[in-house]
């Protein structure tokens, strides 16, 4: 559809979609100071860089990837055709509003903190934040890391300002544990990359309160493409904490992020992720963790909305006893497309990783598990433990499930199971008898379904959720 | 055979297979269905077809059964020997009579799915290419007590061979089938590309047992294709010991409701062997159920590939389809790829899939070695024992104990017994 067509519906249709927007489902006059135009050349690879004031080395490292990207042909071979109807020539790949990040909530203009205000940041600033990075477009319109934050000698930046200012802490890592050429989307990401939070944290600091970002897209057709670099020194411990809630807009816009963890000897990372795209953001996410001797990484990951998902985090246990997690929920509505999962390198002796994934297909939603554990030659006890329940609510819904298991000599342990299951007549039946109606019967089930992961989330983050899938899970029965 | 005694239908069919065969491109790298699989090995360049040789050796060493309802040799595909005790109405014949016989029943389930597992092209070279193979027909309420046994022999360096089976029952028929592929010697390379199609009419019963136990330098690619209707219970087994490298497609298809699909591997690689399978279980119809379990023991620098998909069509409610594949790691060189899928279209579906890789439990040699057995006759015994879980589901003692045979003659060529 080109993105001039427009329909036109009477004053009554307008009013019943006004008035059924759900939350976070807004959007505010775009107000941008640069912008990088449609398409993707040599060209829009320079004004990101111009306009960013990137270090010669960063604008060599675009370039290369620009050219790796398109190099490489699309996954289709594996993945679902529907990428093909990604038009990269209609996207915009840089948007910016050019004023400098935000210290204070004073200084951030009215609309963005309306923005906030609406998806609860600021409650939570109160309750639990230390510091917020969050995400306006592309650039990051409010900054805060709390001041004895900084005296701890943590570093929560932009990636723009992580590279510049800190390029002797940031520059070793950046790109190394998710190399440009890895798929064709983390190529795409390193070429354009902007936004995103560049973290370190010290040797020995356990950081008891988590950290936020919040990302929002807001422009139409308006890709981002942030990149995240989290670093914790040995013996450091971090909980980082991810959400997203999109305006809807009539294109397609694409969302392509590369996170990268390194969890040096002894540290823990805890990456929590909340998604809840609109069902026309195409969600193409390269997401891996790199765990040294004793360290730990763990990907929580909740994925909601979008037209087209996929993700799958990833754990490469690089030293001894390293320990790899994912546990992920996603729900998959109509038209949407949850392609999730996770990926298990185990590179040394003794490593052990954990999958838990649990997925929800309602109405003509899709939800696919795609996994992958590697276990090399000449390890010894490595072990894998890999569960994927799947539960489809109506009679069209859909799922799949792909995992690949390698294991290479007889020092270790794997194990995998999936199961596919729909919520049980009798268990309705059982709660309408008590007065439950059907709708509200069914979201209990699912909410019972999820239970046991959704403890796993930080606990603003679970009653958030819970609403969230009464949300989705509105209309589908009945 | 002369070309001449073929039906138009069937030349006609082998003109476009060759074509297909020809257009196909082979498989590369990017494809799904060879992830993992070792492309390497398609390279089949040298083999020919050969004459059979030797035969009445070979129909000596033919041993199987105590007793058998039919019997049948092939050597490089040529019919050597038969015997047959079948009751009245069944059809059992050399494709190649079949053919000139029985030519609309053939022409109605000859290779009539196409292959969707990766070996498209294979299978058109086969279709091409095959000039012999079984053909099993059992009538409407006839039930064929005891198995007919069919004894593959490749003979001769070089020899490429295409066997077929093509077993069909009809409404509450009953039918069990072995086939059993083995090389005249243990030196000479050779190369078989079977295809076996089956039809398990309405509440009937076919059992297909497959016994690869071919030559350490020779290779095979074995298609299977079965459709099962309404209450009827088709068993398809595969043993693999033998090959340098063996593929395995298996395709069911559910067509009624109360089919039954059972879906049955043991595999024991030594040495290099790889042995490369893809499964579909796929439920066409509502209210069916499909249970696969396939297990493979590997020694040495052997490599094993398991890639299984379940396939819920739309509007096949009421599934219930199962899938277990396990790797026992008897050596830290082995190497195990396993790729459970599921797909599911409907609901109302019990649906689920597991897959292990582990090795043999300190504590289980202990528990052994308390009892006086020694460390390694402990290992066999828990080798063995882990293949017979799945050889006890054919429910027929001769066969078993035909199956365990070929298990123990493996056994017996590895390392320590296979300890």
């Amino acid at each position: 559809m080109p993105e001039e067509a427009t329909v036109t519906v009477d004053q009554e249709t307008q009013d019943a979609i006004n008035i059924d927007r759900s939350k976070g489902d807004f959007r505010f006059p775009e107000r941008n100071k640069y912008d990088a135009g449609r398409g993707l050349t040599e060209k829009t690879i320079d004004y990101i860089s111009d306009v960013k004031q990137d270090p010669d080395w960063v604008r060599e490292f675009r370039h290369r990837a620009l050219k790796t990207f398109l190099d490489k042909p699309m996954p289709t071979n594996w993945a679902t055709e529907d990428l093909n109807n990604i038009d990269f020539d209609i996207i915009r790949y840089y948007l910016s509003d050019g004023e400098r990040p935000k210290r204070s909530w004073d200084e951030v203009p009215a609309d963005v903190l309306e923005t906030f205000e609406r998806l609860g940041i600021p409650e939570q600033e109160r309750a639990f934040l230390a510091g917020v990075e969050a995400q306006f477009d592309s650039e990051a319109a409010y900054s805060n890391v709390k001041e004895d934050l900084s005296k701890q000698g943590v570093i929560f930046v932009n990636s723009t300002e992580g590279l510049k200012e800190h390029e002797e802490i940031f520059r070793p890592w950046f790109g190394k544990v998710i190399p440009t050429g890895d798929n064709k989307f983390s190529a795409l990401n390193s070429a354009v990359f902007s936004g995103g939070s560049f973290i370190y944290i010290p040797k020995g600091l356990k950081l008891k309160q988590p950290l936020q970002a919040y990302f929002r897209i807001n422009s139409e057709n308006f890709g981002q493409f942030e990149r995240t670099l989290i670093i914790a020194d040995e013996g450091s411990e971090v909980m980082y904490m991810e959400g997203c809630t999109a305006p809807k807009f009539e294109t397609a816009t694409l969302h392509s992020a590369v996170v990268e963890l390194v969890a040096l000897k002894g540290a823990k990372i805890q990456y929590v992720t909340v998604q809840n795209w609109s069902s026309n953001v195409y969600n193409l996410v390269t997401k891996r963790g790199l765990a040294m001797e004793d360290a730990e990484v763990r990907w929580i990951d909740c994925n909601i909305g979008s037209r087209l998902t996929m993700k799958y985090p990833g754990v490469i246990m690089k030293g001894e006893r390293a320990r790899g997690e994912v546990i992920s929920i996603a729900l998959a509505n109509d038209g949407q497309h949850q392609d999730t999962g996770a990926k298990m390198i185990h590179a040394a002796n003794n490593t052990t990783s954990n999958v838990v994934s649990k997925s929800i297909s309602v109405g003509e939603g899709r939800s696919t598990y795609r996994g992958q554990v590697h276990i090399p030659k000449h390890l010894k006890g490595c072990k894998n433990n890999t569960e994927c329940d799947a539960l489809l609510i109506n009679s069209n819904s859909r799922t799949d499930t792909y995992p690949a298991i390698s294991v290479r000599g007889n020092q270790h342990a794997t194990q995998h199971e999936a199961s596919v299951s729909q919520v049980s007549e009798e268990m309705l039946f059982y709660m309408q008898q008590r007065g439950i109606d059907e709708g509200h019967a069914m979201s209990l089930a699912v909410n019972g379904f999820i239970n046991d992961l959704v403890r796993e989330f930080p606990m603003e983050y679970s009653v958030e959720l819970k609403r969230l899938i009464d949300l989705e899970m509105e209309g589908s029965v009945g | 055979m002369p070309a001449h005694t073929l039906p138009q239908w069937f030349t006609d069919r082998q003109a476009t297979a060759k074509e297909r065969y020809e257009n196909l491109p082979m498989p590369t790298r990017r494809d799904e269905s060879w992830r993992f699989g070792n492309l390497k090995q398609l390279d089949f360049s040298g083999f020919q077809v050969a004459d059979p040789v030797d035969a009445d050796a070979l129909i000596a060493r033919s041993e199987g059964l105590e007793s058998t309802a039919a019997k049948f040799v092939f050597v490089n595909d040529a019919l050597v020997s038969s015997e047959s005790n079948l009751p009245d109405g069944v059809i059992c014949l050399p494709l190649a009579e079949a053919l000139e016989s029985h030519s609309d029943l053939v022409e109605a389930h000859f290779m009539k799915q196409e292959s969707r597992l990766g070996s498209a092209k294979h299978a058109a070279w086969h279709e091409a290419s095959v000039t012999n193979g079984l053909f099993v027909h059992v009538p409407k309420n006839v039930e064929v007590d005891g198995t007919i046994e069919v004894h593959h022999w490749i003979a001769g360096a070089n020899a490429l061979c295409f066997p077929h089976t093509l077993v069909i029952t009809g409404e509450s028929a009953k039918v069990r089938v072995v086939d059993i592929f083995r090389s005249a010697d243990e030196v000479s390379p050779g190369l078989a590309v079977a295809y076996n199609d089956l039809f398990a009419g309405q509440n009937s019963k076919l059992d297909y047992i497959a016994l690869q136990a071919l030559n350490e330098v020779t290779r095979m690619v074995q298609v299977n294709d079965t459709s099962i209707r309404r209450d009827a219970r088709a068993k398809a087994f595969v043993l693999n010991t033998g090959a340098s490298w063996a593929r395995n497609e298996s395709l069911s298809r559910l067509e009624g409701s109360g089919a039954h699909s059972d879906m049955l591997s043991v595999s024991i690689p030594a040495r290099e062997q790889e042995y490369d399978q893809r499964t579909f279980q796929h439920h066409v119809s509502e209210g069916a159920y499909s249970d696969l379990l396939y297990k493979n023991t590997l020694y040495d620098d052997s490599k094993t590939v398991f890639s299984g998909l379940i396939y819920v069509d739309e509007g096949a409610h009421q599934t219930d389809a199962y899938q277990t594949c396990r790797n026992l790691l008897m050596s830290d060189r082995a190497e195990a790829h396993s790729m459970p899928g599921l797909e599911i279209n409907a609901d109302q579906v019990k649906c689920s899939h597991g897959s292990t890789s582990a090795q043999i439990a300190d504590e289980e040699i202990f528990y052994l070695c308390a009892r006086g057995i020694d460390p390694a006759r402990a290992r066999q015994l828990i080798a063995r024992g882990f293949s017979v879980e799945v050889v006890e589901r054919l429910e027929d003692e001769g066969v078993e104990a035909l199956v365990l045979s070929f298990v123990d003659a493996k056994f017996a060529c590895i390392t320590n017994g296979g300890a």
